[in-house]
């Protein structure tokens, strides 16, 4: 009956249709984004970071890197906390991404200097030499545009002052995106609460031993050299060259903790080995 | 002049059209997959990964894909209603606008004007031009449909009628969006709720326009090539309503493990796997079809792209219920098994089926028959063995990169850094870049006999009596 009469069919069609829609589409507003979710420390976008988020949309970087960390032992370690509904109520759109080609950026705020994603932008290579990610150093030349940037604020309603418009003026593409980097994952306080205490004795477990130091110096060079530079000479980090006013423990703590109100991230992921081998290396090479 | 008795002219234009956007996609798609092993040939601000990726997706899948689904679907609704189409006017309107709007697409996303939704990436104006094409597009359908002259609706005209409300509501509900300037919009959503309307809206795109369109021609097309009939009415009946109810709860299994509500992921975990069955009752209506007539697998090349397309559609509905598990997903969520995946479907499935149709309306369309058939055999070896190349080279590569991001020491510490398992997908890349040329080179023996045949194949005989 419903295969001679082509109207019932489309009503039925949609009507069928419409059951899973309305139960796994429309229903959820009513759990999502609510009171439940809120959490009192997300704030909205500033202007600078705003156009910065408007700039990575443009750039596609969505095709390369996701926003969403998910519960999963592995990925916490490697990305941190898990995301949460709440961090993502400010966000139109939602920028999770389908494809991890690059490493997730859900929190990368806080985890960089901004420095260190200046150069990186401008050159990824010349701080990561195999990675595919393209060059982005022109968006220095784009100067931003304060009246276009107030009126996405108006759209969004996010609250913004007359002089924080202003204050874009001499700004460029560039600023806002680092901006923008530097506020993702920050609206909750995660870092401290994942700082690792460690507990007991620390005991260099290599003291001396040449293997260790050559490890050592091919985990510095993976993972070090782009900020404290090839030779230890120093760069946006400090010169490495000279340890002698800390002792084994202490360097232990400051690398596997890292500094972060200092811009030097903790390197706890590398696991133990590495980072003894790193202290042997910085500790006792030749 | 008496007007012929179903319009042509409109099929061939879709056709001719829908195959150069196949090109340029593949073109870019090569260009992309080079772009990956070698990042210095992006070419800022408009030839970079991260916007040329959209081009390739957008011409791939609404170029290609959509451009041929609308070719077929004019052609097949004027046959099975035995009637011509409802408005030749609107038609040509539909075939011009769609022109538009693809260049229009590529255009923009070129210049960076982009939502950033995976498979919507438009801007506003073009969602226009969509809603207004596609609307076009269902009233000449549905009038067709409405004055028929054979009673019954065959089983290819519920998929398509399936299809266009279901592109339509989907499409609808998720370009809502409130504009600050000519090509720059904000999501009428935000956050998770964002996530979970794009991805309804992101895994039924992919069963309204790439899962009943080409199970609509293939239910077409594979009667009419073979002289069989299909197996069973009552199977196709029943996998036809399980099909479109069981999809639209799954949007969720591309959001496994996300801050979107638990409930909703497990409901997409269980439907997904129950679409195992609807998926099946038409790959083994197809097969069941081809009882007795397996011989012509080796006799009639049409036969081996329809029964090799709706094959990779069983492998393509099994590896997705398999991914939808949460376990599963956990391990190749965002590595490159995905894309491994998605080629498998769109290459091997809707493209193959899309092919066939070509293949089979090429008498009709350009009054000549095909100019050789060897070729078309060399076309068919060329993208199932480039196709090949490029899924088994990925999902090598995903379960290989999968391994490495979840791989941990005894100390509970990370086995690699990022960079140590990135550095191991390159040797991958550059395979799929082959798969890919090869895949390439296909198309373009298919696009030379094509050209070979309308410039002065053998005329068909009757071409147009032909049903
Ligand atoms: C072709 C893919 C690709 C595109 C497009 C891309 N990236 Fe990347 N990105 C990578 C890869 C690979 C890495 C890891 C190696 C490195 O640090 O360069 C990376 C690393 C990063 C990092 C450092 C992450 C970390 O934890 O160390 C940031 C920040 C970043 N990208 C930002 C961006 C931004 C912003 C854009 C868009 C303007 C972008 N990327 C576009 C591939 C890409
Ligand atoms: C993103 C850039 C960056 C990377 C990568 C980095 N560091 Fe640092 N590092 C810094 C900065 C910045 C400081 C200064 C922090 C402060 O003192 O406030 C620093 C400080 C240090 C210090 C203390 C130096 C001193 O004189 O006080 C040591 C030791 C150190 N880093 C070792 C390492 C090792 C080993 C690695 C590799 C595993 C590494 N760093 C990777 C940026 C980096
Ligand atoms: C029963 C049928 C199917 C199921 C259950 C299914 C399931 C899935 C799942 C779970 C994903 C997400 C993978 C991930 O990111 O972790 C996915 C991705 C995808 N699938 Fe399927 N699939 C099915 C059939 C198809 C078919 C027939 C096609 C046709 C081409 C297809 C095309 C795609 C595309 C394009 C994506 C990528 C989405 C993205 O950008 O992330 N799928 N599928
Ligand atoms: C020569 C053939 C092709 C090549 C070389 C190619 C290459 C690529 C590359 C390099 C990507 C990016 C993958 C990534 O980000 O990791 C991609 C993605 C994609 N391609 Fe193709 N492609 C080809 C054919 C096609 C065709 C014919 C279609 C559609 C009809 C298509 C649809 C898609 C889709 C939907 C995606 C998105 C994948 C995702 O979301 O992860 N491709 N392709």
């Amino acid at each position: 009956m419903w295969e001679k009469k082509p109207i019932l069919f489309l009503l039925l069609a949609t009507a069928t249709i419409l059951v899973g829609t309305i139960v796994t589409m429309v229903l959820p507003f009513a759990w999502v984004n609510t009171e439940h979710d809120r959490i009192e420390t997300v704030t909205p976008y500033s202007a600078l970071e705003q156009e910065g988020r408007d700039v990575y949309i443009r750039e596609g970087c969505n095709n390369c890197h996701s926003q969403t960390i998910r519960p999963l032992v592995a990925e916490v370690l490697r990305y941190g906390e898990y995301s949460k509904s709440g961090e993502f109520v400010h966000d139109r759109p939602f920028l999770w991404g389908s494809k991890r080609t690059g490493p997730d950026l859900a929190r990368i705020g806080g985890k960089y200097p901004d420095e260190w994603h200046y150069k990186h932008m401008d050159s990824p290579r010349a701080m990561v030499p195999k990675t595919n990610m393209p060059d982005y150093g022109w968006l220095t030349e784009n100067s931003l545009d304060p009246d276009m940037i107030r009126r996405k604020m108006d759209v969004l309603d996010f609250p913004y002052t007359e002089d924080e418009i202003k204050a874009l003026a001499g700004k460029n593409e560039m600023d806002a995106i680092v901006a923008y980097m530097q506020k993702l994952g920050t609206g909750i306080p995660w870092r401290e609460a994942a700082a690792t205490e460690i507990v007991g004795e620390l005991e260099n477990p290599f003291k001396g031993d040449a293997a260790a130091i050559a490890a050592g110096k091919a985990v510095y060079d993976a993972n070090c050299a782009a900020c404290h530079g090839d030779d230890l000479s120093g760069d946006i980090g400090p010169e490495l060259t000279d340890m002698s006013a800390y002792d084994d423990a202490i360097l232990y703590e400051i690398i596997y903790s890292g500094i972060t109100d200092g811009g030097m991230p903790p390197f706890a992921s590398l696991g133990s080995t590495k980072v003894w081998q790193l202290v042997n290396f910085l500790m006792y090479r030749e | 002049m008496e007007k012929p008795e179903y319009n042509y002219a409109v099929v061939r234009g879709f056709v001719n059209w829908s195959i150069l956007w196949g090109l340029v996609a593949i073109l870019v798609g090569v260009i992309a997959a080079i772009q990956m092993t070698n990042p210095e040939l992006n070419f800022p601000p408009y030839f970079t990964f991260g916007r040329l990726r959209p081009l390739h997706t957008n011409a791939g899948l609404y170029g290609w894909g959509v451009g041929s689904i609308f070719a077929m679907f004019l052609y097949i609704v004027q046959r099975l209603c035995k009637v011509r189409l409802w408005s030749d006017k609107l038609a040509t309107f539909q075939l011009w606008l769609f022109n538009i709007t693809i260049i229009g697409a590529a255009v923009t996303l070129l210049l960076g004007y982009t939502t950033s939704k995976e498979y919507h990436e438009l801007e506003w104006p073009l969602d226009i031009m969509v809603v207004v094409l596609w609307v076009a597009f269902a009233i000449n359908i549905i009038m067709t449909i409405v004055k028929r002259k054979e009673e019954q609706m065959y089983i290819s005209l519920w998929y398509m009628l399936a299809s266009i409300v279901g592109v339509a509501i989907l499409y609808l509900v998720n370009s809502a969006e409130v504009p600050v300037s000519l090509f720059k919009s904000y999501s009428a959503y935000a956050g998770t709720n964002d996530a979970n309307v794009h991805w309804w809206f992101g895994h039924n795109a992919v069963a309204m326009a790439f899962t009943a369109p080409p199970l609509a021609m293939f239910y077409y097309f594979l009667p009419k090539t073979t002289g069989a009939p299909i197996f069973s009415h009552r199977l196709s009946i029943v996998a036809f309503w399980s099909l479109i109810f069981m999809y639209l709860w799954t949007g969720a299994h591309h959001l496994l493990w996300t801050p979107v509500p638990d409930w909703i992921q497990t409901l997409a975990m269980g439907f997904s796997v129950m679409l195992i069955a609807p998926s099946w009752g038409s790959v083994f209506n197809g097969y069941l079809s081809m009882n007795g007539q397996w011989h012509q697998m080796r006799e009639n090349y049409l036969v081996k792209f329809l029964i090799v397309g709706i094959t990779f559609y069983g492998l393509q509905t099994l590896q997705g219920p398999m991914q939808a598990i949460r376990t599963f997903s956990a391990f190749i969520h965002y590595t490159d098994w995905v894309p491994a995946h998605i080629h498998m479907g769109t290459m091997g499935w809707v493209s193959m089926i899309a092919f066939a149709g070509v293949y089979f309306l090429v008498p009709r369309i350009y009054g000549r028959e095909l100019y050789s058939v060897p070729l078309a055999n060399l076309h068919f070896w060329l993208i199932l063995v480039g196709q090949l190349i490029w899924t088994i080279s990925l999902w090598i590569a995903g379960v290989l990169q999968a391994g490495m991001w979840n791989a941990m020491n005894p100390d509970g510490s990370l086995t690699y850094t990022f960079m140590e398992t990135m550095v191991e997908m390159y040797p991958f890349w550059w395979a799929r870049t082959i798969g890919g040329v090869i895949f390439l080179i296909g198309v373009i023996v298919f696009i030379y006999n094509l050209i070979k045949t309308a410039k002065g194949g053998a005329p068909a005989p009757a071409a147009e009596g032909r049903a």
